[in-house]
């Protein structure tokens, strides 16, 4: 009986290995595919590997966001930056979000989220509305102030019935700009960058400030 | 020959594991806003289906009876993982749209349950025609509701426009329509089968 099971289990064991073997590179690439393709709506052209040159930036207390510095020869043409909210409608909102070097919005690209679809997934599009400067954040110059709903006074209008995931999203521009400035910050000293390996230590980052949301 | 057709249909009509059985709700309700994704998770459910069906009957007469349900356990969640693996390979946008509800057929009352009544009691050939029959049946089921909700809450089909959008009901796309047109459907499935 525990032999027969045994030996269920360790012929299954075996073939998933073969199997995870077989699949772990496409996987990795598909990855590595959509990181780039997100890095590339939000910068402007460059010549560079961002995601070689990729650095956590230290946000407020315990918390970090992955920068890819964009740039064309030497010169740093723009930062991607990956930001989150934990404060949505449901779920993680993860964005990638592009900044020229003077502090505006060049273009986001939402990387993940759970929000209501036909409301609060319309986040995938409301905020690049060019023909609405008032809901748009494309181009916004944020050293101005940060960006907030207009129902709380800001000048940036929410997505109609969906102001918290509006918030949510604006959260995370709003750390990701606090990251950039770090970033520019450090580039003019010229502090040298720690390279840390893809993704890692994001994650934890991530875990722990999901842990403090559920308190 | 025959005997297998019998069965492959049976899944799909007679027995079919949605408008009849009323089997593995969860991911019917929750993955048919749109009908790709009602089509792609039937094909997923139904690959798991032809080959834990196939393996169990194979292995009927090995494992002992004490030990079966977890030995089923282990053959369908291994054939879950590696379409789970396969599909975060080939189409990540696919997978990442269905999340969580692919490794979920695991405990798809479904897959277990053809399982224990008909695979551990009939020959390789046949259990094969009954995943396949069942299979197809949750398949044709799934996109057949994921079809009508998205044309209704979206006005599309396989992201054909049919009429514009702002005609069509978001309640549709979400879960209330789900329930709506679930109903409607096992409705009109229970009239054309009774003439």
């Amino acid at each position: 009986m525990f032999l027969s099971l045994a030996i269920i289990c360790l012929t299954v064991a075996v073939l998933l290995s073969q199997v995870n073997k077989m699949t772990a590179k496409p996987i990795a690439e598909a990855r590595a595919m959509k990181l780039q393709n997100a890095i590339g709506e939000v910068v402007p052209a460059f010549d560079n590997d961002p995601v070689a040159e990729a650095y956590s930036m230290p946000v407020g207390t315990g918390d970090s966001l992955l920068v890819y510095p964009a740039k064309m020869g030497d010169k740093v043409v723009g930062y991607a930056l990956n930001s989150s909210s934990n404060n949505g409608f449901s779920g993680e909102i993860q964005i990638m979000v592009g900044f020229d070097m003077e502090d505006r919005i060049i273009n986001y690209a939402v990387l993940q989220h759970a929000e209501t679809p036909g409301l609060g997934s319309k986040m995938t599009e409301w905020f690049k509305n060019q023909e609405k400067p008032s809901q748009s954040v494309i181009g916004r110059d944020l050293s101005q102030g940060t960006l907030t709903v207009s129902k709380d006074g800001g000048n940036v209008d929410a997505i109609t019935a969906s102001t918290i995931t509006s918030r949510a999203f604006l959260e995370a521009i709003n750390k990701a700009y606090l990251a950039y400035s770090g970033s520019k910050e450090d580039a003019h000293s010229g502090t040298t960058e720690k390279k840390i390996t893809e993704s890692s230590s994001d994650k934890s980052g991530r875990i722990k400030e999901e842990e403090k949301n559920n308190e | 020959m025959n005997n297998n057709l019998k069965v492959l249909i049976n899944g799909v009509i007679k027995e079919n594991p949605i408008f009849v059985l009323l089997l593995g709700m969860c991911p019917t309700l929750a993955t048919t806003s749109s009908a790709i994704n009602g089509m792609s998770m039937g094909l997923a459910t139904m690959f798991v289906l032809i080959c834990s069906n196939m393996v169990i009957s194979m292995l009927k007469n090995v494992i002992p009876d004490m030990v079966r349900i977890p030995a089923y356990i282990v053959v369908i969640a291994t054939f879950v993982t590696i379409i789970e693996m396969v599909m975060k390979a080939y189409v990540p946008a696919l997978a990442d749209s269905l999340g969580i509800f692919i490794p979920l057929i695991v405990v798809n009352c479904i897959v277990l349950g053809r399982a224990e009544a008909f695979a551990s009691k009939n020959g390789v050939f046949a259990s094969i025609f009954d995943g396949a029959g069942m299979g197809l049946g949750f398949t044709l089921s799934l996109t057949v509701l994921g079809a009508l909700r998205e044309l209704m809450g979206t006005g599309r089909i396989f992201s054909i426009n049919i009429y514009p959008e702002q005609y069509g009901s978001l309640l549709f796309v979400l879960a209330p329509g789900a329930f709506i047109v679930l109903g409607y459907l096992i409705s009109i499935f229970n009239k054309l089968q009774h003439k």
